[in-house]
């Protein structure tokens, strides 16, 4: 018992407490925020976290506030995830139907290569806004983790739908079309 | 003839740049680079994420890059300016050198220092606790035993 009591062992106890804290601590922070999911589970609408960011292959910054009174589908892709060319083309379709409506697409390229994200938009011939997120910051303030993600924002700047991989027609029409 | 020769002299101005282009290029190879920048999306260094498709279209820029002739750096001056500083493998290598770039190197060095000291005491005490005799199990004589705890005293940090 002495011996247990003794500086050593109390040390040692001591950093493999610190490791197993700190791998804690490292688990924690890499669990996706789903505070939007939740919300949106209880019937309530969030505010969108605000969104600043350049324009993909230019230099004009565009913000999510720019939009505000219209209906926003903000989308989050790159180009190498497969899923995103599944939705790609649904995507255009309903951009181009919003648009007189009040309701626009808007592509977030995260994490990307520029030019393999501009090659992307010329193959599906995207015609709606993209920004370039190279640091990832969608992945903190939305909560993204895989691609592609898709939240709807409402006129106020509310979430009031996210889809958790690709958007299909069925998704648009009953959680995009209400809105507009 | 002379027009041959013309020909000739041309063609070989234009070889010489391209030979010489040639002679330093590529300055760096993708196997150099990879084990120093990361895969942004995998969140592991790029030479440990192999299948990733993320990784693989990273890999392919780093490439092209090489085919241009760019250096090692200049290629991570283009990743940085696409994926931004957490691209950056190494600390250190943002330029700006900060407290936490230095410490990501002390505190494990602080730590193998520490650990190594550890193993020592642990190791002098084994030692001398092998030496003493009647330690067995017998029970020490009283003299013994007193020298035993302020050997114990003595060695407890």
């Amino acid at each position: 018992m002495r011996r247990l009591l003794s500086p050593v062992p109390i040390a040692v106890l001591g950093v493999l407490a610190a490791l197993v804290a700190l791998l804690a601590y490292g688990l924690a922070q890499n669990e996706p925020d789903r505070g939007v999911d939740r919300a949106l589970a209880r019937g309530e609408r969030e505010n969108a976290p605000g969104l600043s960011l350049p324009q993909l292959g230019g230099t004009r910054t565009i913000s999510l506030s720019d939009y505000r009174g219209r209906v926003v589908v903000l989308n989050f892709w790159a180009s190498w995830c497969e899923p995103c060319r599944d939705e790609s083309p649904v995507l255009e379709r309903w951009h181009r139907r919003m648009q007189d409506r009040g309701g626009v697409v808007l592509g977030v390229d995260m994490l990307d290569v520029t030019g393999d994200a501009q090659d992307f938009i010329a193959e599906y011939k995207l015609t709606y806004p993209m920004l370039k997120d190279k640091d990832g910051h969608g992945l903190e303030t939305y909560g993204v983790v895989q691609y592609p993600e898709t939240f709807v924002i409402d006129r106020q700047g509310r979430i009031a739908a996210v889809q958790r991989g690709p958007v299909d027609e069925r998704f648009m029409r009953s959680q995009v079309e209400p809105l507009l | 003839m002379r027009r041959a020769a013309l020909a000739l002299l041309l063609m070989a101005m234009a070889a010489t740049p391209a030979a010489a282009v040639a002679k330093d290029c590529p300055q760096t190879t993708l196997g150099d680079i990879e084990d120093e920048v990361m895969c942004p999306v995998c969140g592991t260094p790029l030479g440990v994420a192999s299948e990733a498709p993320q990784a693989q279209r990273e890999r392919a820029y780093i490439e092209r890059l090489i085919a241009r002739c760019r250096s090692k750096d200049e290629v991570k001056q283009a990743l940085v300016a696409e994926f931004g500083d957490r691209v950056l493998a190494l600390p250190g290598d943002e330029g700006d050198t900060s407290v936490g770039d230095v410490l990501v190197y002390v505190v494990p060095a602080l730590g193998i220092l520490l650990a190594a000291a550890g193993i020592g005491i642990a190791w002098v005490r084994w030692r001398r606790a092998r030496r003493q005799p009647g330690t067995g199990g017998g029970g020490l004589a009283t003299a013994d035993g007193a020298r035993l705890e302020d050997d114990m005293e003595r060695y407890d940090l």
